[in-house]
């Protein structure tokens, strides 16, 4: 039975040193050939030099409408940023 | 807040929509039915050229040639992505696809006659597709928009690929620089009827722009492309084929001819032997691919048998 292969969120690392970043997705039917497709695909012209698939169904996601309560009580909560507190001109490089 | 609101709110912030977000019926199946057509665009934009990689005329050309066809199938991958974001299946697609349900753009059906006609495809179609694509990064709906970034970053090769050949035949013999004409004659008037109609045509612009499906019209967008490309054509030493073609020192803009909107309109209707063809191709590689997908399933089942 064709069609039906699972999606495979893909990631992609640049670089050494940095985090491995979402590109996409693709359909395959095992881990191994995700990982195929995924390069065949995404990196072509030396995009990264790591790939990671995981199985679209096993994301586990937040609801947008759960967007405000999740996310907006930080919101008036300047005092978590640095900017929030004024210091005299000598030491405000801190 | 309403589903509705918040959605109008994210529109008029010019905010993006991502796949869980709630959505009107209709903006959902504008996209599915715009993102299915480009996704099937790029799959399909394969052939014409796909059937010049035998006869490109050095090893270097093959090598491009065939670069430029595999990018074509990864943009079809990206779009395809984007629009099961919406909650279609990649299969359903395909099969509406082939059915002829759903349509591809029409620029496909012309044929690619000469090796000229790779050049002019890649200098023309793929720089009107690139002046159409650049706005679409900006599409309020996130994945399309972002499927439209890696396709632009690859676009840009395909053009001036396209160009160069059209610069090294028309620095040739003056047999080269004939072929040249030529296809330059032949993919002009397609390439800025790749724009659509007319605004006063267009049914669909007022809502897509509201909704940020569109950032430009079709008019604004073919204006664009026309300044952009006749310097260009200037460049190669070249006679565009429109007498009506000027400079409006008032517009700031070229003043052009009106194309030939009943052929457009034939293209559209996929009339002739040409869509019929590039259909049953497709279908073929489609259904000759089939026993490969039955293998790589028949092998995870295996993997995961022997895991257990």
């Amino acid at each position: 039975m064709t069609g039906s292969w699972p999606m495979w969120e893909v990631f992609v690392r640049a670089r050494r040193g940095v985090d491995h970043v979402h590109f996409g997705s693709v359909h395959a039917a095992d881990g191994e050939t995700a990982l195929q497709a995924a390069r065949d695909l995404f990196t072509r012209r030396q995009e990264g030099v790591s790939i990671w698939v995981v199985r679209s169904s096993d994301v586990v996601a937040s609801d947008p409408d759960d967007e405000a309560e999740l996310f907006e009580p930080a919101e008036g909560k300047d005092y978590r940023f640095p900017t929030h507190y004024e210091l005299p001109p000598e030491v405000d490089h801190m | 807040m309403e589903a509705q609101d918040r959605f109008d709110a994210i529109i008029e912030a010019d905010q993006r929509i991502e796949a869980d977000d709630w959505m009107p019926d209709e903006y959902r199946k504008t996209l599915i039915r715009q993102v299915a057509q480009h996704a099937h665009s790029e799959i399909i934009g394969m052939q014409p050229e796909g059937e010049w990689i035998p006869r490109a005329p050095s090893l270097r050309r093959k090598a491009i040639l065939t670069a430029k066809v595999q990018d074509e199938a990864g943009h079809g991958l990206y779009l395809y992505g984007a629009a099961e974001t919406l909650g279609v299946e990649r299969a359903d697609l395909l099969d509406l696809l082939h059915s002829r349900k759903q349509k591809y753009s029409s620029i496909f059906n012309y044929p690619a006659v000469t090796w000229a006609d790779i050049g002019a495809i890649g200098w023309l179609v793929d720089g009107a597709a690139i002046t159409n694509q650049v706005p679409l990064c900006r599409c309020s709906y996130g994945p399309y928009g972002r499927a439209m970034v890696r396709v632009c970053k690859e676009e840009s090769f395909h053009q001036r690929q396209g160009y160069q050949i059209m610069l090294t035949l028309s620095e040739g013999t003056d047999a080269q620089k004939l072929m040249a004409q030529e296809a330059l004659d032949r993919w002009w008037w397609p390439s800025i009827m790749m724009f659509g109609p007319p605004d006063t045509e267009s049914i669909h612009n007022a809502r897509n722009m509201a909704w940020g499906i569109k950032r430009y019209t079709n008019d604004e967008l073919r204006q664009n492309f026309i300044d952009m490309t006749i310097p260009q054509a200037e460049l190669l030493g070249l006679t565009m084929p429109d007498p009506d073609l000027a400079w409006n020192e008032e517009r700031g803009h070229y003043d052009y001819g009106e194309p030939d909107w009943e052929e457009f309109m034939q293209m559209v209707r996929g009339e002739g032997e040409m869509p019929a063809q590039r259909i049953r191709i497709r279908k073929s590689a489609h259904d000759g691919g089939a026993w490969v997908r039955e293998a790589a399933e028949a092998y995870a089942r295996k993997q995961e048998a022997s895991a257990a």
